[in-house]
């Protein structure tokens, strides 16, 4: 069992190191418990490339590009890097967009969700509610033989065209920035982040511890409801204490900022705890359906896996158009239009929960 | 014995395919997988039910798992 112990030292290692760094993201410029969130960075990065026109949330997200890229270097390095995908890729497609206007509604990816909580923002624990119950709901399919058909094994090329998609967006911004949309200082989240070559590091980094301990926000809890396995929810417990400290830390040497404890006036984040909770609840539902949390879909689409690369392009495609058709929220609250969206998604996502199920299903 | 071909799965399908062909054949099973982390998952939770594993790697790269107790 020293193999074993030496795992968990690992996952709960990562996760300290990964809370740290998204605690000092915020101090070196990143938005309010923003140190990172797949949904608002694929979001920020998508209004960057003119996807959607929100001047607010427009800027390309190096921390990203750092994930994919990192996850990359960690599965070559340990020869886990292997193309495949085809298991029902438009899907696919189908639940990463939906997952986004769930993360939209409530502002934030499970990974910024326990951010958030770290940072004192308690409108976070309706999000986890919601999260905690949209899991479940994916689990019941899941014991009822939900599947999205098998990947296969594909050319060595592909695997590396979502590592190629985001190298060309990383010179775009360090040598072709008039290509790109950028968010005026002052006008909103998207003018607040950490210079490039730190917003770089950080997602390399983080990236990599992500892909050797396949950490996932939404594996944690799953793995802990259907098997009573806590290791992926003690990498995510970690990841929350450590940026708690980190935050409490700074907010005492810089004499405020990075702590408050309450509902109202949270960084990025409304106080709306119904909608809050059914955002999140669509967002976990989805992303159990999807087999990982946004951040273990981004690592993935960089191990060559090109069902995670399509499910991210469907959170792309999801916050663009959550923008263009006002479905995300703001700091003033939801809107009805997201709302309705969030409704639709449930159903959606329900409806790809049941057709793809089959108690009579095995793997025999 | 049964075999459960968890091969192309996404996570977590492999585990959940084993614990139910343990449910049913609860002296043991060989279970298919053609990536690491299934691997990893599949061998965790076979420590945890008391079984012994033997893993042998595939000419193909996948690898057989023998779950015994």
């Amino acid at each position: 069992m020293e193999d074993e112990k030496r795992e968990r030292l690992l996952v709960v290692g990562g996760g300290v190191v990964i809370g740290v760094i998204a605690a000092l993201l915020v101090y070196l410029g990143n938005p309010g418990n923003m140190g990172f969130c797949i949904a608002c960075f694929m979001r920020d990065t998508a209004g960057a490339l003119g996807l959607h026109s929100a001047k607010a949330v427009q800027y390309v997200r190096p921390e990203v590009i750092g994930l994919i890229l990192g996850g990359m270097a960690m599965a070559l390095y340990r020869k886990e890097f292997s193309p495949k995908g085809g298991s029902a890729p438009v899907t696919r497609f189908a639940l990463g967009f939906f997952a986004m206007i769930g993360a939209l509604m409530f502002l934030g990816c499970p990974f910024r969700m326990i951010l958030r909580l770290a940072g004192g923002d308690l409108n976070a624990i309706f999000g986890i509610v919601g999260f905690v119950a949209g899991i479940l709901c994916g689990v019941f399919f899941l014991n009822r033989g939900y599947s999205l058909a098998r990947t296969h094994k594909l050319g060595g090329a592909e695997g590396y065209v979502m590592p190629a998609i985001v190298v060309t967006l990383l010179v775009l911004l360090v040598a072709a920035p008039e290509f790109i949309h950028f968010t005026e200082a002052g006008e909103g989240p998207g003018a607040k982040h950490a210079v490039i070559a730190v917003s770089l590091a950080a997602g390399l980094v983080v990236g990599a511890i992500a892909q050797r301990t396949r950490l996932c926000m939404v594996g944690g809890i799953r793995d802990m409801v259907l098997f009573r396995q806590s290791r992926l929810l003690e990498g995510f417990v970690a990841v929350f204490a450590a940026a708690l400290v980190t935050n409490l830390v700074l907010n005492a040497v810089m004499g405020g900022g990075y702590f408050k404890l309450g509902f109202a006036e949270q960084p990025v984040a409304h106080t709306d705890g119904l909608w809050n909770a059914l955002g999140t609840f669509l967002l976990g539902y989805a992303c159990v359906l999807l087999g990982g949390c946004p951040l273990r879909q981004t690592i993935l689409s960089g191990e060559g896996n090109s069902d995670s690369a399509i499910t991210i392009l469907g959170l792309a495609a999801g916050a663009a158009f959550a923008h263009n058709f006002g479905l995300a929220s703001s700091g003033k609250g939801p809107t009805a239009a997201g709302m309705v969206a969030v409704v639709v998604g449930i159903l959606v996502v329900t409806l790809i929960a049941v057709v793809n199920s089959s108690s009579a299903k095995s793997g025999k | 014995m049964m075999t459960v071909d968890a091969r192309g799965l996404s996570c977590p399908e492999p585990v959940v395919l084993t614990r139910d062909a343990l449910h049913a054949s609860p002296e043991g099973c060989e279970v298919l997988v053609d990536s690491p982390a299934p691997r990893e998952n599949v061998l965790r939770f076979a420590a945890s039910q008391g079984c012994q594993v033997s893993s042998e790697e595939l000419e193909d790269g996948s690898w057989r798992l023998v779950l015994s107790r």
